[in-house]
């Protein structure tokens, strides 16, 4: 068993991480620029800026994936030379990805392990000690016999963390680690980084969300275009000094909601049961109609039925009971092509746009086409238009990307984003399904994402906006639906609830139906 | 340094290798393949001159030499197009050889039982048999995976032996020649059953350069080659997209399986004149290795199968004149596949020397 280094009183002050003037480049692009940053021991510091400013290539240099090409890394005030993930592991540091780098059929404990000389020589009982104390040091709640494929979300990434604890890190990064949590899950993660800060760790988060940095940072230091422009202190700033730093101008943070016109029934669901994979019911007897030119938002712990619903009424799921009537016509039980063939126009933007939706490997054209390349008569697919709507769509939405044909893949999670929206949009939806659409995106592409949504609604669109974000879901929707365990356990308007009605709903521990007819 | 080396050298995915450049790497490849073969020839005591120079005047000397090598490339080329329409759905198809022999078996019906035919309905009915039955052969292990999930590797190879053991069942009982007494054989095909000979060589290389243009529209400009991207992509787009994903599997195994059936037709009628359990010979497999050379890509199949066929035929000479052992001509032919593909890791890599002294700043 190694224990985690011991730091030197005689180093003490010197801060437990140093970078100077560190720069790398692909080719032209300038991807890190001199950045200068420092943490203390005992601190948190967050790393902010937008996708593309350069985050992920600076992560890459601390783990020993890249080097760079000129600058300097200090560890407790010694100049450090990391040439692969080893070394990092050596000097301390710990890496939480965003995607989490796990064994899905091992344990918790064995993953916790794995590729340490501990999994060797140390008897179970030992190593499952081990992990027990380093858990009830930093406050993490993990079952060290639970295989990963049984875990939730939240779960794996506490796994993540116990793994580079279990290593000796005492400066931990971690890579937008709340992308993919619940906001009570990520409560849970402030809490642990919290008793890391109080044992004494280093902590680096890389985030573009504003409330987490004001929530949880001592230190804030804000990257853009490649390079750090500010380091301020969190007592000493605001959301809006942020966000202008950041963005480099001033930026209206307030969502519109322009007011519902010309209500038509579009959507009415009536007691949707649902089984998923393992026959156990995702979602209970869920009934709510949704009319054009109205935004539905759907609110709900990770898990709660949200997917299932999304897919059910785009034909991608089966359900057990009850109907779906798309205009009074019933398209339950329907494939998405006999959907389509019904004259039906809907679109769903799926929450892994990447794992559906897209093809991750082909470039915007051929991604365009994936709806429509049917169309046209004879054998052949007519990439010409496509080739010009896409260039349009490149131009109009702001997409980032060398080529038409670069491989999607390779864009950043919101150009990805905006390609999917585009081609849904484009397609003239009657019903615009979107799962999390703002997941993962910066403030300026989630904004431009909630524009595209409210000039939808103002064609006479029906969106139906999955969302986990409350406070945009309060502002940004005419109507909320909260699911719980599969069930709806309220439909509310905005106006008429808090924040923390819509927690206690989502829980279940509330019931409310204000906004159901309307 | 508190940090210790963890890997010296270590390789990073590279996309950014200009086109010159790899062309020149691949020449680099090919040089040190003959040099260490040279080596190697050395070590079993022949000149290396000599040996690569027979090596090229038997695959490319004389006109019979070269048609011979054809002969070999025909089917290297039409069964590798084949696979490549699986691999490019991501459907792993290794029974090739299984639908080779097929595609044989069921020209060989025509062949041997209705020669009488016309040749205008008898060449046209040994091809739509061939193709059907090696598209049937190859549809088998796509339905159980589009059905049950099956792993279609394993299923498609089992299938290679079952072909293989029909063969031989045939040759032994139902189609056994009864005019030879001894040794099971079936009984060469009669002139009229055999592919004609268009400029000195039987007329399936029209048929693999008409397969070759074909599969290459189809994969890169038709609608159900797009679908087979796509799903081999990403499944779940599929769906999304509205795609009948089972059908795609099958109907694109179908013609995969249908493609390498031709290849034993062609076989057969053409090089073989009769039906034997070597129709496929190991074509499936090398064709494997043609399709990944290739990058899946069709139009550069060709060279890569005639490069394969060149050494093939080559290797053979060289035993013959220098009383070299097949076995040593086979490592020769390995050394050369080893540095060529070798070459291809180094495309796509970069390797990334860790030094011990050496930090930036």
């Amino acid at each position: 068993m190694r224990d985690a280094p011991r730091i030197p009183d005689m180093q003490a002050q010197n801060p437990a991480i140093e970078l100077r003037g560190l720069t790398k480049t692909f080719g032209p692009v300038v991807a890190n620029d001199r950045i200068n940053l420092a943490v203390r021991q005992g601190e948190i510091l967050a790393l902010l800026g937008e996708n593309g400013s350069g985050k992920t290539t600076l992560m890459n240099m601390l783990s020993g994936i890249y080097r760079p090409d000129s600058g300097e890394i200090f560890v407790q005030g010694r100049p450090v030379d990391i040439r692969a993930p080893g070394d990092a592991i050596a000097l301390g540091i710990g890496m939480i990805h965003q995607h989490f780098k796990l064994v899905d059929v091992l344990t918790a404990m064995e993953n916790i392990v794995l590729g340490t000389r501990d999994d060797h020589q140390a008897t179970r009982r030992a190593l499952e000690q081990r992990i027990r104390e380093i858990s009830r040091r930093f406050g993490l709640d993990v079952t060290p016999e639970k295989k990963i494929y049984n875990m939730a979300v939240g779960e794996k990434q506490t796994v993540e963390i116990l793994k580079v604890l279990y290593r000796g890190a005492r400066i931990l990064i971690l890579d937008e680690p709340t992308a993919v949590l619940t906001p009570q899950e990520a409560d849970r993660l402030f809490d642990i980084l919290r008793h890391m800060k109080a044992d004494g760790c280093a902590v680096i988060i890389i985030t573009h969300k504003l409330g987490e940095v004001m929530a949880i940072a001592d230190r804030i230091t804000i990257l853009r275009k490649g390079a750090s422009v500010a380091t301020v202190e969190k007592a000493a700033t605001t959301v809006r000094e942020l966000t202008e730093l950041m963005v480099g101008r001033p930026l209206d943070l307030a969502i519109h909601r322009p007011p519902v016109d010309d209500p038509k029934r579009l959507l009415d669901v009536f007691s949707l049961t649902v089984l998923n994979a393992e026959r156990v019911p995702a979602l209970r007897d869920v009934t709510f109609s949704l009319r054009g030119g109205e935004v539905l938002g759907v609110a709900g712990v990770a898990g709660s039925g949200q997917r299932e619903l999304c897919e059910t009424i785009a034909g991608l799921m089966d359900k057990e009971e009850g109907a779906i009537l798309f205009h009074g016509k019933n398209i339950e039980g329907k494939t998405p092509r006999q959907i389509i063939e019904m004259g039906i126009s809907m679109s769903f933007i799926p929450e892994d746009r990447l794992g559906m939706g897209l093809v991750g490997a082909m470039g915007i054209v051929d991604n365009l086409l994936l709806k429509d390349y049917q169309k046209g008569r004879g054998p052949f697919v007519r990439r010409a238009p496509a080739r010009a709507r896409a260039k349009e769509m490149i131009a109009r939405l702001g997409i980032v990307t060398p080529d038409t044909r670069t491989p999607v893949r390779r864009l950043s999670g919101g150009n990805v984003q905006k390609v999917l929206l585009g081609r849904e949009i484009a397609s003239g939806p009657e019903l615009l399904i979107t799962a999390y659409p703002v997941r993962g995106l910066d403030i300026h592409s989630s904004y431009t994402i909630y524009d595209l949504i409210n000039e939808q609604k103002r064609k006479g669109v029906g969106v139906l906006f999955i969302g986990e974000d409350l406070d945009v879901l309060l502002e940004l929707c005419d109507r909320i639906l909260v699911l719980c365990g599969g069930e709806v356990t309220g439909i509310v308007r905005p106006q008429e609830t808090t924040k923390a009605q819509l927690g206690l709903m989502m829980t279940g521990s509330l019931r409310q139906e204000t906004g159901v007819g309307a | 340094m508190i940090g210790k080396p963890f890997a010296p050298v270590r390789a990073e995915r590279r996309t950014d290798v200009p086109l010159t450049t790899q062309i020149l790497a691949r020449g680099l490849a090919i040089a040190l393949a003959l040099l260490t073969g040279g080596l190697f020839i050395l070590m079993l005591g022949h000149s290396p001159q000599a040996v690569y120079a027979s090596m090229l005047t038997g695959a490319l000397g004389s006109a019979t030499a070269r048609v011979e090598m054809f002969k070999l490339a025909i089917p290297l080329l039409i069964t590798a197009l084949g696979i490549t329409l699986a691999f490019r759905m991501r459907f792993w198809n290794i029974g090739a050889e299984g639908q080779i022999c097929l595609g044989a078996i069921a020209a060989a019906y025509f062949a041997l039982y209705q020669p009488h035919w016309p040749a205008w309905l008898l060449f046209p009915a040994m091809f739509a048999a061939a193709a059907l039955a090696g598209g049937l052969w190859g549809a088998i292990p796509a339905w159980f995976k589009a059905r049950f999930g099956t792993n279609e590797t394993l299923f498609t190879l089992m299938m290679n032996y079952i072909a293989l053991y029909t063969i031989q069942f045939l040759r032994e009982g139902p189609w056994k020649n009864p005019q030879d007494m001894g040794f099971p054989k079936i009984a060469r095909f009669a002139k009229e059953a055999q592919l004609p000979r268009v400029l000195g060589l039987h007329a399936g290389w029209i048929a693999a350069l008409v397969l070759l243009a074909l599969v290459y529209v189809y994969l890169r400009y038709s609608k159900q080659g797009y679908e087979i991207s796509v799903v081999g992509e990403n499944e779940n787009t599929a769906r999304y997209a509205g795609m009948n994903v089972r059908r795609i599997i099958l109907r694109t195994m179908f013609l995969s399986g249908a493609v390498c059936g031709v290849a034993g037709m062609l076989q057969a009628t053409g090089a073989d004149r009769t039906l034997t359990d070597t129709v496929a010979g190991g074509v499936g497999f090398s064709a494997i290795t043609v399709a990944w050379l290739s990058h899946l890509h069709p139009l550069v199949m060709l060279p890569v199968s005639l490069l394969f066929a060149v050494l093939e035929k080559g290797s053979g000479f060289i035993e013959s004149v220098f009383g070299i052992s097949a076995a040593a001509a086979d490592v020769l032919q390995g050394i050369l596949l080893f540095f060529v593909l070798g070459c291809e890791f180094f495309i796509s890599f970069r390797l990334i020397v860790a030094r011990k002294e050496a930090r930036h700043g």
